[in-house]
């Protein structure tokens, strides 16, 4: 993927284009909101980080800026006011995803790659394959080698949001947020204790399995080693 | 010196200029009135006169008509006595006098047709007072010349003692209001004075000075506001150095750990995967400090003001239902049955995600510090409507919480010694408070007998009687 990160502090924009790289991304560097602005409306970006606070033109305004002029780039706000006022301004403004500094770059990368994998809209897939595993959004059933398996409403939900990710790793919090709608610290690991739930039900009698831990980050699922 | 220093410096006060105004207002006012009143009395007196001497001009012209010049003459003469106020002088065509008690005819009216003013010497001797007196002429048809007036020099002592009473009275009125408007400005100004060094003492640094109140009246409110002011900003100064005390204490032992497992990494033998596994604590520690910052900022935040953006309305029993419901499979792996009594209904506008975090924790802490495993362990958490607003409980059959100690379990790194041995930042139960705080609502430590029951009530203010369809679609933005 194309990535512009929109940073100002050069150790943390040099840090991201280097991570970025050496996950298979192109990363440009632009330094302040305006030279972002026109990097982003001349160049063809897959998603954009956008830091908040910028010299010259502040990130809420070069995202609505951009949304003005019917840009759609996916971008990513990234801020050190994490406030739940701070996140809805972001999202209002027309950012996509939200992450509070410091963050922890496996998120970012996570987030990154969701945001931009969105190529097939949402409501025109009715069906997600993982393998043998198979989510039929139409009428709620999921089956794995044919066989039916019986979910709750919420591992139903988070099975779909695993699997509209295949193959990407999803963090801890972007499944509260996305599968709960929380954006607060659950101090605990909760969702492990779910995903543990769900993976019982769809791995346990197979012999493979498809729902990996990835250690430091998150989860994934896929056809094959984590 | 210093005595006129004092004046002058309340003299320059606003006091003493607003004083200074109202008497200068009251005067002006009291002249108004008392020119008037002087005016009408003045031209009433002299009405008076000039109805009188117009009265006599006509008799004295008539006596001409029916008695000729001899009979005038008489009249004249008879009414000319020297010891009235009534003034005469008949004159012949030549000017020679006839009868009168004038000499002449005054040089003031000698040629003014209507009459007027003059003034005149009753006594011919040296040095005596002259007199006003008040002429007209009388018309005789003849060429004899006749002048009728009166002595008015008792109307003009009447007018000088009330233009020297009145030019006393406004001259006393004026120094005893300015000596009041002083004296205010004194009073002010001394009090002023208290303030000024009390708010000096504070400023140096002394927050247990106060500011002296008694007798009453709007200043003493005022001190007395400013004093509950400086009682909660030596309670927040207070608090603050408590937290600096705290954040001292409690984040550099996690940092000086940090730190700790860094070096311990770069002294291990073992070399590559020692430091691997040195910098994965490091990460663990390092978001571990993250966690507690960010706790910190957020009651940070919430304790300065209401967060209007994110409220939205939802039903408080349903989404409690649904915060438990995602800690109750790692509550029942810790061994804990986790039973949800909740009245569906009650619907809140509040902020969501601040209402789940704080139940999070609640319910965090009941998993963290109460004994699993028993017979009887069991978390319950409740939502119901309460006398003043709602209420979200979360009992446990733990150890509870000393009655004595509960006050201060709800404040920042507070960790009492029961639960110093777990994992923790000592924040979650003060940002619950602030959150209760936040929806105007109290967080109650209560004994479960066993264990403690924590009771976040928000207040009537957030109750709504249904949802709205308009906040549902705004909130919708805020819940993405």
């Amino acid at each position: 993927m194309r990535v512009l990160v929109i940073e100002d502090d050069r150790e943390t924009a040099q840090f991201l284009q280097k991570s970025l790289k050496e996950n298979g991304h192109t990363a440009d560097l632009a330094a302040d909101g305006e030279e972002g602005l026109a990097f982003a409306t001349d160049g063809s970006y897959d998603v954009l980080i956008v830091d908040r606070m910028l010299p010259r033109l502040d990130g809420l305004s070069v995202v609505k800026t951009l949304r003005a002029d019917g840009n759609r780039t996916p971008a990513l706000i990234l801020s050190a006011l994490g406030e739940v006022d701070d996140r809805v301004k972001g999202l209002r403004a027309g950012g996509d995803d939200y992450l509070t500094k410091p963050y922890a770059y496996s998120e970012l990368l996570a987030r990154v790659e969701a945001l931009g994998r969105r190529t097939v809209p949402e409501e025109q897939q009715t069906r997600y394959t993982v393998g043998d595993l198979v989510l039929d959004r139409l009428s709620h059933r999921v089956t794995r080698a044919g066989e039916h398996i019986l979910l709750q409403p919420r591992e139903y939900r988070l099975l779909e949001y695993l699997m509209k990710h295949a193959g990407q790793v999803v963090t801890r919090t972007m499944l509260l947020e996305h599968v709960w709608d929380y954006h607060f610290d659950p101090q605990t690991n909760v969702i492990d204790v779910h995903v543990s739930r769900l993976r019982a039900k769809i791995d346990k009698s197979f012999d493979k399995p498809l729902l990996h831990t990835v250690r430091g980050a998150g989860y994934t699922i896929r056809d094959g080693p984590a | 010196m210093a005595r006129l220093e004092r004046v002058a410096k309340a003299a320059s006060t606003t006091a003493f200029g607003l004083s200074a105004a109202a008497v200068a207002f009251f005067l002006l006012s009291a002249a108004v009135v008392v020119g008037f009143l002087f005016w009408q009395t003045n031209n009433l007196l002299t009405g008076q006169v000039l109805g009188g001497l117009q009265a006599e001009a006509r008799i004295l012209s008539s006596e001409m008509q029916t008695g000729g010049l001899a009979k005038l003459s008489e009249t004249v003469r008879s009414m000319s006595r020297t010891d009235g106020t009534g003034l005469y002088y008949l004159a012949d065509r030549a000017g020679v006098k006839i009868a009168g008690n004038l000499n002449r005819i005054p040089p003031e009216i000698e040629n003014d047709p209507r009459g007027g003013v003059f003034s005149y010497k009753p006594d011919l001797e040296e040095g005596s007072a002259a007199h006003l007196a008040v002429a007209i002429p009388v018309e005789l048809g003849t060429e004899m010349r006749l002048i009728v007036g009166r002595d008015i020099e008792d109307q003009r002592t009447f007018a000088d003692s009330i233009r020297r009473a009145f030019l006393w009275g406004f001259g006393v009125l004026s120094l005893v209001g300015l000596l009041g408007g002083l004296a205010v400005s004194r009073l002010i100004l001394n009090r002023m004075d208290t303030i000024t060094a009390t708010s000096r003492s504070i400023m140096e640094g002394d927050l247990t000075q106060r500011i002296p109140t008694g007798g009453g009246g709007e200043l003493d409110a005022l001190a007395a506001n400013l004093n509950e002011m400086l009682d909660r900003m030596e309670g927040m100064m207070n608090g603050l150095r408590e937290v600096s005390d705290n954040i001292a204490h409690d984040l550099k032992t996690p940092i000086n750990r940090l730190r700790n497992a860094a070096e311990a990494a770069l002294r291990d033998p073992r070399g590559g995967e020692a430091y691997r596994e040195g910098l994965e604590r490091t990460i663990e520690k390092a978001d571990d400090l993250i966690k507690t910052f960010n706790a910190l900022l957020l009651i940070a935040r919430l304790e300065a003001g209401p967060l209007e953006e994110s409220v939205e309305t939802f039903d408080l029993g349903r989404f409690v239902e649904d915060v438990a419901e995602l800690y109750a499979p790692a509550a029942e792996e810790a061994g804990f049955a986790l039973a949800i009594e909740e009245a569906h209904g009650i619907f809140v506008r509040a902020n969501r995600q601040l209402i789940g975090q704080a139940v999070a924790n609640l319910i965090d802490n009941a998993i963290k510090y109460s004994r699993a495993g028993e017979p009887g362990s069991t978390i319950t958490v409740t939502v119901n409507r309460v006398n003043d607003g709602a209420a979200i409980a979360v009992a446990d059959h733990g150890p509870g919480i000393k009655p004595d100690d509960r006050g201060r379990a709800l404040k920042r790194f507070v960790r009492l010694e029961a639960s110093r041995t777990k994992p923790g930042t000592g924040l979650g139960l003060s940002l619950v408070a602030a959150v209760a705080r936040l929806h105007h609502g109290e967080v109650r430590l209560e004994d479960n007998n066993p264990g403690l029951k924590v009771v976040l009530v928000l207040s009537s203010k957030c109750l709504v009687t249904a949802p709205s369809p308009a906040y549902d679609a705004a909130d919708r933005i805020a819940a993405q």
